[in-house]
């Protein structure tokens, strides 16, 4: 019953999506009241809908409902609850599912809190929204369906991919999912702005929240992802340049690119069609991402269940709403009037530098995730790896970060570049100072770029804090200080990358037990090995008594799982985590004479990484914060005053 | 200046910044992309030492020795047309074994041994790397089938 009412909601939902699109379309087009009335009502019931089909699909993952073939064949009976819950989008049908639901949730939020728009925009973007929904109800109801039942129903179930079960599941996809498609609302304003040609700040002022509130969930979701992969992978790396990783990495530059033009447009009113644009863009590369991903047709260390066929589908929808939302900014972009001008030396100009950079890296980051399906069209097997992404994005993104010493100390509309250097001083000299330092101890032992990371991080650290200089801390708005916390965030995780690569030691032995191991100032003591087991798996599991400089010693038990449905083995690696650096130990496969492969790395800092990623969504969240604060205050203020004069 | 002039200057900066992320996206493909190659495609076309490639096939069933440091693995990759043989110094993945599929990224060395950085294996029982899609060991005759 539950499988069949929560297809019945979907089909529901999309009807309604269509009545949403319809009664949107034909009140603007008649300017007819009373239809635009229902739009709100409609995008709200949707949003209710597809949220209902989504819990009903978690009941029946819960309950292990053995008759639907989605659970059949990704959850088992025997799986932990957490696993069996998050294992709900773990898989390709409910991760669309996931996907539809955001999307209606989305709109049904645009639909109850968007108050600032003028109100035409605000049904065409409803309108919108309910668009780009039809075609992704269509894909999941025709090509996708997560409630289909299977006869006969198996008893256990073939379980999910042990890799992804982990605490990870349940809260990556999700947070990524929210982030994504959250996109898709600035993708519908600018498709509802280009349709009023009611481009301006106004505009951009009502925009910024959501993209603000989607980038947040985006950049929590990249960095739980990065975090997940390397522990779970064990490979010590965090990030892999997999066109996997790719998929949220770009529309996630985009989306930083349009919420830095979003700003400029809402303060100076300038970059009017770049901003609509690259909310257009933003979504389309979550689009694309979600093609990337879910037609395989790329190798991916992450790929899971992958159907060419699928693919096809979502070819078709992509095609469809990029080259129409293009098409649309074709036809209209004449009609969005020339923005306020502005001074070359200005925080205008050090912002459009910002988007032109990030804009750079994303091109090459396409280019290179797409090159190897280009090349096989023409007969050739290409892949594509790191030392390509490393080499293209590595520069860029550190010129990116140079302009994030300047950019905030740059004043709107006109500045004079005496005037910044002034400003800048400080973070110059700590970069000198830096790079004199650096070049005395470690000259010649650590690469170009490592060195050039650490500099520039400890200088965006500087600078980033600068604005604040001589402010009344106290008085300084709460968006200020959101800026200065992502900045300062942008700066931990480079530092941690840099160090990450520059100082890692790392040493792979094959050891019995009972024998030590030295390595970067660590004492590992192999203690025994011996067979454990959890709820669905057994494990090797090496027990090891590490300490560093004759400290207290700590245990640690890297392990090897075994997994029976489906038959896998997953590498668990030791974290042990210091201030400053984390102990990351993988216990390999037997090697001759009883003894064990061990790969055991020192990073330094490295958790910095994740910190600054951290940091960066907590400054966004401070902006969000600010911002809306600021709104409720200043109406709060107006009543006052109206009632005051009444 | 006025406005117009900025707005050309924009428009140059930002041109000069897309012509040279084209050249700079060709260059680095040129000298990163790893393509990817069977044994017999080696053999052929012959492959210049140090350059970054992606090896696939199978391993060759009795041709895995394990080197004394116990962390470095000798084994020949086969396409059922040619032979080719290949080192890996790590912790090799579960699921690679002889008889079984391997992609390994790296580099040939002067001898002509493949110097793998990296091997990926099957995953799990569902995922095969997409390059050896079709190729299959035959048990009985202990030879490589490719079913194209």
């Amino acid at each position: 019953m539950i499988a069949e009412a929560g297809l019945a909601a979907l089909w529901l939902a999309a009807s309604l999506a269509f009545l949403q699109l319809a009664l949107a379309a034909l009140g603007l087009a008649g300017d007819k009241a009373e239809l635009l009335g229902a739009v709100r009502p409609v995008a709200v019931a949707q949003g209710l809908l597809t949220a209902i089909a989504f819990i009903l699909l978690v009941m029946l993952f819960l309950r292990s409902d053995m008759s639907v073939a989605l659970v059949a064949s990704n959850s088992h009976s025997m799986k932990p609850w957490l696993y069996k819950f998050a294992g709900t989008w773990g898989n390709h049908e409910g991760s669309m599912l996931l996907w539809v639901t955001v999307m209606g949730v989305a709109g049904a939020a645009v639909a109850l809190f968007e108050r600032a728009l003028r109100r035409h925009t605000h049904m065409a973007t409803l309108g919108g929204q309910a668009a780009i929904s039809l075609g992704f109800y269509a894909f999941l109801l025709f090509a996708s369906n997560p409630f289909a039942r299977v006869q006969p129903a198996p008893a256990d179930g073939q379980g999910l991919n042990p890799l992804l079960q982990d605490p990870g599941l349940a809260f990556h996809p999700p947070t990524l999912y929210l982030g994504y498609v959250g996109l898709s609302v600035a993708f519908s304003f600018a498709i509802g702005a280009l349709l009023t040609r009611q481009v301006d700040a106004a505009f951009a002022r009502a925009m910024r929240p959501w993209v603000l509130g989607a980038w947040i969930l985006l950049t929590l979701g990249i960095t739980a992802g990065s975090y997940w992969a390397y522990y779970e992978l064990g490979w010590g790396g965090w990030w892999f340049w997999d066109p996997v990783e790719n998929a949220s990495l770009m529309p996630w530059l985009a989306a930083t690119a349009l919420l830095h033009s979003v700003t400029v447009l809402a303060t100076r009113d300038a970059l009017r069609a770049w901003t609509v644009m690259l909310a257009v863009v933003a979504f389309s590369m979550s689009m694309v991402g979600t093609f990337l991903v879910r037609s395989g047709i790329l190798t991916s260390v992450h790929a899971f269940a992958v159907d060419p066929e699928r693919g096809t589908f979502i070819l078709a929808l992509l095609g469809l709403y990029i080259g129409g939302a293009l098409a649309l900014f074709g036809w209209r972009v004449g009609a969005v009037r020339e923005g306020a001008p502005f001074e070359l030396v200005s925080r205008e100009t050090m912002l459009v530098v910002n988007n032109l950079l990030l804009s750079v890296i994303l091109g090459l980051v396409l280019i290179g995730t797409l090159y190897p399906l280009l090349t096989e069209a023409f007969g050739h097997k290409v892949s594509v790896g790191a030392p390509y992404f490393d080499r293209i994005a590595g520069p860029i993104a550190l010129m990116l970060m140079l302009v994030m010493v300047i950019g905030p100390l740059t004043r709107w509309r006109r500045d004079q570049a005496a005037a910044i250097t002034r400003r800048a001083l400080v973070p110059t000299l700590v970069a000198l100072l830096v790079i004199a330092i650096l070049a005395f101890k470690a000259w010649g032992r650590i690469g170009i770029l490592p060195f050039l990371g650490i500099v520039i991080a400890l200088a965006v650290a500087v600078g980033s804090v600068a604005p604040l200089w001589k402010r009344n801390l106290r008085r300084t708005p709460l968006f200020t200080w959101g800026m200065v916390i992502a900045h300062l965030g942008c700066a931990v995780s480079l530092g941690g990358m840099a160090s990450d690569s520059a100082f890692t030691v790392e040493k792979l032995v094959a050891a019995r037990p009972g024998e030590t191991v030295d390595t970067a100032g660590w004492t590992l003591r192999f203690l025994k090995i011996m067979p454990v087991a959890g709820d669905n798996w057994t494990a090797l599991q090496a027990d090891m008594e590490v300490s560093r400089g004759g400290g207290t010693p700590v245990l640690i038990h890297p392990q090897s799982r075994f997994f029976a449905s489906p038959p896998t083995t997953t590498t668990e690696a030791a974290l042990l985590t210091r201030w400053n650096g984390q102990l990351y130990v993988v216990l390999g496969q037997e090697a001759e004479g009883g003894r064990w492969q061990l790969r055991i790395w020192w990073k330094p800092f490295v958790t910095l990484i994740w910190l600054g990623g951290f940091l960066i969504a907590l400054g966004g969240a401070m902006a969000l914060v600010g911002r809306e604060r600021r709104g409720w205050l200043l109406k709060w203020r107006s009543r006052k005053a109206q009632e005051a004069l009444a | 200046m006025k406005a117009k002039h900025q707005r050309l200057i924009l428009a140059l900066a930002a041109l000069a910044a897309l012509i040279g992320a084209g050249l700079l996206a060709t260059s680095a493909l040129r000298d990163e992309a790893a393509y990817f190659y069977a044994p017999a495609d080696v053999k052929t076309k012959g492959v210049e030492p140090g350059k970054a490639i992606r090896l696939g096939g199978m391993v060759v069933k009795g041709s895995l020795k394990h080197a004394p440091d116990g962390v470095t693995i000798r084994f020949d990759v086969t396409d059922g047309k040619a032979t080719v043989p290949a080192t890996f110094k790590g912790i090799a993945p579960d699921l690679f074994r002889e008889g079984s599929g391997v992609v390994g990224e790296g580099a040939f060395d002067r001898s002509g041994t493949f110097i793998a950085t990296n091997l990926l294996a099957k995953h799990d029982e569902r995922y095969m790397p997409r390059e050896l899609e079709g190729m299959r060991y035959d048990e009985q005759s202990h030879k490589m089938k490719v079913d194209r």
